[in-house]
C-alpha cells in the first residue's frame, strides 16, 4: 500500500492508482470532462487539476486523472491555485462552446461569471477526445480521429469522408458529453437513421443523438 | 584500407570497396594512417556547402571552381572541397584557400574566374572579396583573424568548415570515432555514464537536464526490461534557429559517434534520429554517414569485433513544431498523431513502444564524444559552476554578423552581440534579445552583462532553449515582437489540451487587438493572468512555455504596452493601427515622388507644392518615407 496525503489527511491506496481514482474512492470530489473510467486517461481538458508536492519540492499543478499516487505525495484538490486554474480552464472551454448548455452549467459551477474572450466561430465540441478514444479502445475500429491541429482541430473520419470501418454502433454519440456529435457526421452508410421502407430510403428522427432535428431529406 | 571510388562532393552514392574493420587494432591502424596522411597545409579550396550558403549560390561557385581549375594552369593540383557550415552565414558563400587560409566572402559564381586566375594561379589577393572590419575599415586576409571567430570556442563546430562531411576518412583523420574506441576498450558502461555525469553535460535542447543523470535512471530501467531505445531529437523548429541542422550537415559522424557511446553505456541496440523532412541536406549527409559507418563496421552488428551491436535508423518528421516535444516525437515515430502525453511515466521509464528510452538533442549527442575523448575533468574546465562546456547559438535578427556562434558557457550576451555579432546594423541601439525562441523570453539591455548559463537565464525570465537568439533593435516594437511569437505557438499548438489550444488563441487575439489600437486597460491583467494559467496548466512543454515571450516583454517593456493601450501610440512606429504618416511642410520640395509611388493614392499635391497625406486612404505601408529624398515624411 502507498501512503499519501490528500487535503491534509493521510490515505492508503494500492499501487497503480491515479490520484483521481483514489479521490473517487474516498469520496473527494474532482470535476472531470475528458475522463471516463472505461478509457485510458487523456489529460486533455485539464479540469481535474490538483496541486501536488513531492517531499522537498515546490508544489505544482498536475492532472489527477493521469498522475499516479506516489508514496509521500502531498495533494490538494481545492487550493486557491487549483480553483483559479479550473475557473480559467472552464472560461476557455466556454469560449469555444458558447452554445453548449452542459459547458455553460459546468463553467457556472466553477465560478465563471464572464467570458472575456470568445472564439468567432464556436460549436459545442470541446475536443475531449472521448468519442475517438471510445471508438479505438472499446469498439476497436478507429473510425474517427482528430484532424488538423490547434484551434482548427476537429473530430472527423479519415480524409473527411464517410468512414467505411464505422459499424454504426453509436458509442461515440452516446459518450459525447455535449451531444454535438451525430452519427451522420461519421458515416452515412451504417446510420441507424437511414432505413428502407417499401423499397424507399427514409431518414428517421433520432431520439439518441439529435432529438430536436430531423436528419436527412 | 583502400577504397575503389572516391566520393564526389555532390554525390549521394554510397561508397563501395571498404574493408570492414575487424577489430579495434584494425581501427587504430587505419585511424593512425589517416591522421598521418592528413595535412591541413595541403593546398586546397574549401567552400561552405551548408544550406545557408547553398541558398546564396555556393553550389554554382563549387561547380564553377572545379571547371575553372581543370582548365587553368595551376602550379600544383588543387582539391576543391564542399564543407559544412562554419557559421559566418552573413558573409556567405564563404571560400577559404589553404594553406594560407585566405578567406573570401560573398562569392558570386562570376567571381570564380578571377579567383582562379589571380589568387590560385597568380598568388595575389583580391581585396574586394576580403572581409572588411566595419570599425577599422581594415581588410582581413586570413580566416583565423576574422573577429567573428575570435571570441568563439569551437568544440562541436570545430570540424564544420574543415572537413567534407560526406567522407568518413576526414572525420577519422581528425580523431573521429576515437572516443567510441576509448569507451569500448577502456571503459565499462557504468564508467561512461559516470564520466558524462562528472563532466556536468546538460541537455542542449532546452530544459538543461543532466544528461548523465538521465542515462543513469534509464540504465536501471533498461537492465530490468532488457531492451530500450535511444533517440536523437533533430526536430529543430524554433524560428531563426539552425544549430542542429548545421551540426548534422557539417559533421554528422559526431552525432552518430555520440549515439554509439550512449548506446554502449546504456546497453541498447536500437536508435532513431528523428529529423525534420525540411532539412534535406542534413538528412542526406546523415544517411550517407550512417551507411559509411555501417559499411566500415562502426555501426551495425558486432562493432569492431567487440560484440557490441547498434542499429541506427532515420525517421523524418513532417514539420509539426510539437513533435520536438519528446512524448509527441515518440508518438510520431510509432506512427501515431504527434501529440504529447502527460508525464509521468517519463521516457526513461516508458518511452518508445513502452520501453525505456533516452532522448537527447543533436548538440547534446555531439558533445558526448568530446566528454569521453577529453575526459570529464578537461571538459568541465570550460563553463560556469553549473553549466559546463560550450553552447551554439544562432544569432539572427537585427545584428551585423548573422550566423552560428559557439561560445563557452558563462560568456556575456554583450560579448556575443557586440564582439562576435558585430553589433546592430545602421548604428541603431540594441533593445533586447529573445533567447530560446518562442519558448523563451527576452533579455533587455540592462542585463547584457549577465553571464549566460542555464540558471542566470531562467532567472531573467528567458531560457537557454536550443540556442536561438533573435536580436531586436530600437525599431522593434516589443508588443509586435511578442505577438509574432504568440502567433507561432498558437499555430503550432497541437490542440490536445484546453489551456494551450484556447489560451494561446485568446492571448494572441488580445495582442492583436492591442497592436491594432483597440487595447483596453484590463488587457494587461488579462494577459498576465492567462499567461500564468497557460504556463501552469498546459499539458506539455510547448504550452507551458508559450506565454514566456509575452510575460517577459511585459516584465521589461510594460511601458510599451501601456503606450499602445493608454496613449494609442506605438513608440517604435511599427504597429500600423497606431501610426500616421504626414508631410513635414518645411522639408517637402513638392517633387511628386511620394505621390507617384503611393499604392493607395493617399497623397495629394502638385509640382513644387507641399504634398499632403490623407490618413483615411493611407495604408501605412511606409513607401513614401522610403522614397522621399528629403526626409520630409514623418511617422507619429
Amino acid at each position: 500500500m502507498i501512503e499519501l496525503t490528500i487535503n491534509d489527511q493521510v490515505y492508503k491506496v494500492p499501487p497503480g492508482r491515479t490520484i483521481l481514482e483514489a479521490c473517487r474512492e474516498f469520496g473527494i470530489p474532482i470535476r472531470t470532462l475528458c475522463y471516463h473510467p472505461a478509457l485510458e486517461p487523456y489529460g486533455g481538458c485539464r479540469l481535474c487539476m490538483v496541486e501536488i508536492a513531492q517531499p522537498g519540492r515546490k508544489p505544482r499543478l498536475a492532472t489527477a486523472c493521469t498522475y499516479p499516487c506516489e508514496a509521500g505525495l502531498l495533494v490538494w484538490t481545492d487550493s486557491q491555485r487549483v480553483k483559479t486554474s479550473r475557473r480559467l480552464t472552464a472560461e476557455l472551454l466556454l469560449a469555444t462552446a458558447t452554445g453548449a448548455p452542459e459547458i455553460e452549467a459546468l463553467a457556472r459551477q466553477l465560478g465563471v461569471t464572464t467570458v472575456r474572450y470568445c472564439l468567432p466561430e464556436s460549436d459545442a465540441c470541446v475536443l475531449c477526445g472521448l468519442c475517438v478514444r471510445a471508438c479505438q479502445e472499446i469498439v476497436g475500429v478507429s473510425a474517427i480521429g482528430m484532424i488538423r491541429r490547434g484551434i482548427a482541430k476537429e473530430v472527423s473520419p479519415p480524409f473527411q469522408v464517410a468512414s467505411a470501418t464505422c459499424i454504426g454502433c453509436g458509442t461515440c454519440v452516446m459518450i459525447c458529453p455535449t451531444g454535438v456529435l451525430t452519427l451522420e457526421q461519421i458515416t452515412d452508410y451504417h446510420s441507424p437513421h437511414r432505413q428502407l421502407r417499401d423499397g424507399q430510403e427514409v431518414y428517421l428522427d433520432c431520439e439518441l443523438c439529435a432529438p430536436q432535428r430531423r436528419i436527412g431529406p | 584500407m583502400n577504397r575503389t571510388t572516391h566520393a564526389t562532393h555532390d554525390s549521394q552514392a554510397v561508397e563501395t570497396g571498404w574493408l570492414r574493420l575487424a577489430d579495434i587494432a584494425a581501427f587504430q591502424h587505419w585511424s593512425a594512417e589517416l591522421t598521418q596522411a592528413w595535412d591541413e597545409s595541403r593546398p586546397c579550396v574549401k567552400v561552405c556547402d551548408g544550406t545557408g550558403c547553398r541558398a546564396l549560390g555556393s553550389q554554382k561557385v563549387l561547380s564553377g571552381l572545379r571547371a575553372a581549375c581543370q582548365k587553368a594552369d595551376l602550379p600544383i593540383p588543387l582539391e576543391i572541397v564542399g564543407t559544412g557550415c562554419p557559421g559566418f552565414c552573413e558573409c556567405g558563400p564563404l571560400l577559404t584557400i589553404y594553406p594560407q587560409k585566405i578567406s573570401y566572402q560573398k562569392i558570386k559564381p562570376n567571381d570564380v574566374k578571377e579567383i582562379v586566375e589571380r589568387t590560385l594561379v597568380g598568388g595575389e589577393i583580391i581585396e574586394r572579396l576580403l572581409y572588411t572590419d566595419p570599425l577599422t575599415g581594415e581588410h582581413i586576409h586570413r580566416e583565423p583573424d576574422l573577429p567573428f571567430y575570435n571570441k568563439q570556442l569551437r568544440q562541436v563546430l570545430d570540424f564544420n568548415g574543415r572537413i567534407d562531411p560526406t567522407r568518413i576518412e576526414e572525420y577519422v583523420a581528425l580523431g573521429g570515432y576515437r572516443a567510441l574506441v576509448k569507451a569500448l576498450s577502456e571503459l565499462e558502461p557504468k564508467q561512461v555514464i559516470d564520466e558524462v555525469k562528472a563532466a556536468g553535460l546538460r541537455g542542449r535542447g532546452g530544459a538543461g537536464f543532466s544528461t548523465g543523470l538521465k542515462w543513469e535512471i534509464a540504465r536501471q530501467n533498461i537492465r530490468r526490461t532488457g531492451t530500450g531505445y535511444i533517440i536523437c531529437n533533430a526536430d529543430e523548429g524554433d524560428p531563426g534557429a539552425f544549430m542542429d541542422r548545421s551540426v548534422m550537415e557539417g559533421n554528422p559522424h559526431s552525432v552518430i559517434e555520440g549515439m554509439l557511446i550512449g548506446a554502449y553505456a546504456l546497453g541498447i541496440q536500437d536508435g532513431y534520429v528523428y529529423i525534420r523532412a525540411e532539412y534535406p541536406l542534413a538528412v542526406q549527409n546523415l544517411q550517407t554517414a550512417i551507411s559509411q559507418a555501417e559499411e566500415i563496421g562502426l555501426l551495425g552488428e558486432d562493432i569492431l569485433g567487440t560484440g557490441f551491436t547498434f542499429h541506427l535508423r532515420v525517421r523524418l518528421g513532417a514539420g509539426a513544431f510539437v513533435c520536438g516535444e519528446e512524448t509527441a516525437l515518440m508518438a510520431s515515430i510509432e506512427g501515431r498523431i504527434g501529440e504529447p502525453r502527460p508525464r509521468p511515466p517519463y521516457p526513461a521509464e516508458s518511452g518508445l513502444w513502452g520501453q525505456p528510452t533516452v532522448i537527447n538533442n543533436v548538440e547534446t549527442w555531439a558533445n558526448v564524444p568530446l566528454v569521453i575523448q577529453r575526459g570529464s575533468a578537461a571538459y568541465a574546465a570550460v563553463g560556469t559552476e553549473k553549466s559546463k562546456g560550450t553552447k551554439i547559438f544562432s544569432v539572427v535578427g537585427k545584428i551585423n554578423n548573422t550566423g552560428l556562434v559557439e561560445v563557452p558557457m558563462g560568456i556575456t550576451l554583450r560579448e556575443i552581440i557586440e564582439d562576435i555579432g558585430g553589433g546592430i546594423p545602421n548604428g541603431k541601439r540594441f533593445k533586447a534579445a529573445q533567447l530560446g525562441g518562442p519558448s523563451g523570453g527576452c533579455v533587455p539591455v540592462e542585463h547584457l552583462d549577465v553571464p549566460i548559463d542555464y540558471e542566470s537565464l531562467s532567472q531573467l525570465g528567458a531560457i537557454m532553449g536550443s540556442g536561438g537568439m533573435v536580436v531586436a533593435d530600437e525599431d522593434t516594437c516589443m508588443v509586435d515582437f511578442a505577438r509574432y511569437f504568440m502567433n507561432f505557438t498558437q499555430e503550432e499548438s497541437c490542440g490536445k489540451c484546453v489551456p494551450c489550444r484556447v489560451g494561446t488563441k485568446a492571448m494572441l487575439a488580445t495582442l492583436e487587438r492591442i497592436c491594432a489600437g483597440y487595447g483596453e486597460p484590463g488587457d494587461l491583467d488579462y494577459l498576465l493572468e492567462m499567461g500564468q494559467h497557460v504556463r501552469d496548466s498546459s499539458l506539455c512543454g510547448l504550452g507551458q512555455t508559450a506565454p514566456n515571450p509575452v510575460l517577459s516583454t511585459l516584465r521589461y517593456f510594460r511601458d510599451e504596452y501601456e503606450a499602445h493601450i493608454l496613449e494609442h501610440r506605438c513608440p517604435a512606429h511599427v504597429c500600423k493601427g497606431l501610426i500616421t504618416y504626414s508631410v513635414i511642410a518645411e522639408l517637402c520640395t513638392g517633387c511628386m515622388v511620394c505621390l507617384r509611388n503611393c499604392p493607395s493614392d493617399a497623397i495629394t499635391g502638385a509640382k513644387q507644392q507641399v504634398h499632403a497625406i490623407d490618413p483615411l486612404r493611407c495604408n501605412r505601408c511606409g513607401m513614401c518615407q522610403s522614397v522621399c529624398k528629403f526626409d520630409a515624411i514623418s511617422v507619429n
